[in-house]
């Protein structure tokens, strides 16, 4: 859920009404039930629309976020009690 | 007194009071309200949500949290609180359905949550676990109860619940806890996890037992062979006394043993490696003396980090590993979901999951997935002597498929002139029967066997371990399971190729004088459990193990088997039962 929480706060610094969709179903970026409840998995093409006067700049940052930070995710991203070295 | 048997996941002993933390389902009965009552339970839930944001936000930055993950889970549960289109639903049910606040924030919530735990996706469906999490903060929050955090311990207390959450761990003081047993759960759940990292013992899988346990029971819990006993009676609190106590004192004279070899006294070498299931534990396996990883479980990297593991994910997870092990064998075996090891106990849309799309077959269908895991795994192997493992192979085809699969990487990363190992050993689990009845084909396309006992035992007695019912017949102690083995040895021995037991039989004191006696001389197990099996294998002889073997062989039933192993390994450890 890291991820949606990552996502949904990004979509959430717009003004702009943003819309995500998977396959059929559409839900609101803003929302993070929503967004957990489309069952992205890694690997799911998602499609985003966003409508208002800084939609760019909102579709834009979400796609850094999804496609060039890939979520912050540092490599190997380890369960409880690992030490990092 | 009741003994029960469940899964061991963290290894120790402890006699303590039991504290029953019940988070099954409270049953919140349907009421209905009149329609002039509306606003007063949309009030209400609104208040609710205000309450629990409150306390989350506490609880988030209060001192009690001490790991980034638990913190996380509290940032998006945080999140779901101040959805509004999430509060909507919830009053939208009030209004229209005409219900109380508890009855409409429970039907709600569950029906997220069953909407996660039908997501075919592991990482998925384990969320079910953070709805009910949430939807039992904000019941308390309507219901007006203090929640079950508790009041600070006053004495040592052993958890019963059915399934931790992150928030009841995170709501206790943890030095007062001596040991946590959980009805359901799995290697990799929470309470796993926790308990590891707080190194208390624990049990998980133990089916339902809160109901046995009263509030002033005393439980004995013990880790290392996955077995709670509720109310003990004097004696056995004796026994378990005296056996935690040995435990101790073994444990440091085994410490000594730790640089000395795993020789039988008549210098038979054997070579003792650890499965490991967490990064965490590679430590382990070295301070435990181990010679390297037998068994190093890739399933963490999809449970875990939210995100399905990218090719550098798994490069920097082995290459660590793999460097920390300075030139000893690590043999990693590729992804292995599906069926059991689906946290929380959620199956796939399967009818009958053990039989079904799992492990090896599931990453021959999902080819992306695989290859970035082969693709990490052969870049990883220019670092040190890493060998790779394949689960579940059934038959031949399948291997040959897999090992195809491999080749395609090798050719891509030849084509950027990525540097691997292009000798890298491929190995695969014998963990099916047939696999077992033909290894001797198999023996012919990879470099090594590694026999996994516990799906082997499943798959060859048709037992399910975790169903109370049946389990008492799971045990490798059956001629059928032993016949198979013994064949596989064999096969592995004429082929000249590499063999290991890596299934919990290797690291049962029990079962090491008759795996030695049937050819074994690799053993790859919980890296708490080396020193002990080191103690036995430098206490025995070839012969006497042969001797021993040879007997088995001719024994027709379990209890026959079992006892007769039993009572050998005692006369050579008796410390160790």
């Amino acid at each position: 859920m890291r991820p949606a929480m990552l996502f949904v706060d990004v979509a959430g610094r717009y003004h702009s009404d943003i819309r995500v969709s998977h396959g059929p179903t559409t839900v609101d970026a803003k929302s993070i039930m929503q967004m957990t409840m489309l069952a992205a998995t890694c690997g799911t093409t998602l499609k985003i629309l966003a409508q208002g006067d800084d939609a760019r700049q909102a579709t834009d940052a979400l796609r850094e976020l999804v496609e060039v930070q890939m979520f912050h995710e540092t490599p190997a991203k380890r369960p409880l009690g690992e030490t990092k070295t | 007194m009741e003994i029960r048997k469940g899964i061991a996941v963290s290894p120790g002993v402890s006699i303590a009071r039991a504290l029953v933390m019940d988070s099954r389902e409270q049953r919140i009965p349907r009421r209905s309200i009149l329609p002039s009552q509306k606003a007063s339970e949309i009030d209400r839930v609104a208040q609710a949500f205000q309450d629990a944001i409150q306390e989350l936000t506490k609880l988030q930055s209060g001192t009690t949290i001490d790991q980034d993950n638990i913190r996380d889970i509290f940032a998006v549960h945080l999140r779901f609180l101040q959805d509004a289109s999430f509060r909507k639903r919830i009053t939208d049910f009030i209004e229209k359905e005409l219900t109380t606040a508890e009855c409409a924030v429970s039907t709600i919530l569950r029906e997220i949550a069953s909407h996660f735990a039908g997501i075919g996706d592991p990482y998925i469906s384990e969320r079910a676990a953070d709805i009910y999490d949430i939807e039992k903060r904000l019941l308390q929050k309507l219901v007006g109860k203090s929640r079950d955090v508790m009041d600070p311990l006053r004495e040592e207390v052993i958890i019963i619940a059915n399934d931790l959450t992150p928030t009841q761990t995170a709501g206790f003081s943890k030095t007062q806890v001596r040991g946590f047993a959980t009805e359901k759960g799995g290697r990799t759940s929470h309470t796993a996890i926790i308990a590891r990292t707080l190194g208390i013992p624990a049990v998980v899988a133990l089916g339902d037992i809160i109901d046995s346990v009263s509030e002033d029971s005393r439980v004995i819990i013990d880790g290392n062979r996955g077995v709670i006993v509720i109310d003990p009676n004097e004696d056995t609190i004796q026994e378990y006394r005296e056996y935690a106590q040995n435990l101790r004192q073994l444990g440091l004279k085994l410490d000594s043993l730790k640089n000395k070899p795993a020789t039988t006294r008549d210098g038979v070498a054997v070579t003792l490696l650890g499965n490991v299931e967490f990064p965490d534990e590679a430590k382990m396996v070295k301070e435990k003396g181990g010679q390297g990883i037998g068994l190093y479980r890739t399933e963490f990297l999809y449970l875990y980090g939210g995100t399905e593991p990218t090719e550098e994910d798994h490069y920097q997870a082995y290459a660590e590993t793999v460097r920390s092990f300075e030139g000893k064998p690590v043999v990693i075996r590729t992804m292995d979901l599906g069926a059991d090891k689906v946290p929380h106990g959620h199956k796939l849309h399967e009818p009958n999951p053990v039989l079904g799309l799992r492990s090896i077959r599931y990453c021959l269908q999902n080819l992306p997935l695989f290859k970035t895991q082969l693709r990490g795994l052969l870049r990883a192997s220019v670092l040190g002597d890493i060998r790779i493992m394949f689960p579940l192979i059934g038959n031949l085809q399948e291997l040959r498929q897999a090992k195809m699969i491999l080749r395609d990487v090798m050719e891509d990363l030849d084509e950027y002139a990525v540097p691997y190992n292009p000798l890298v050993p491929v190995g695969i689990m014998i963990e099916t029967p047939s696999a077992a009845l033909t290894a001797s084909m198999l023996a012919g396309d990879c470099d090594f066997f590694s026999i996994g006992t516990n799906d082997l035992i499943q798959y060859t007695l048709a037992v399910d371990r975790a169903n109370e019912h049946v389990s008492t017949m799971f045990t490798a102690a059956d001629p059928a399971v032993l016949g198979l083995i013994r064949s596989v040895i064999h096969d592995a021995h004429k082929a000249k190729i590499g063999l290991s037991v890596c299934g919990e039989v290797a690291s049962e004191p029990e079962f090491i004088m008759l795996l030695l006696g049937m050819g074994v001389r690799t053993l790859s197990l919980a890296p708490p459990m080396i020193p002990e099996v080191k103690q036995i294998i430098r206490s025995v002889s070839i012969e006497d193990c042969n001797h021993l073997a040879r007997k088995v062989g001719t024994m027709d039933s379990q209890r026959q088997i079992k006892n007769y192993i039993r009572d050998a390994a005692m006369k050579i450890m008796p410390e160790a039962f």
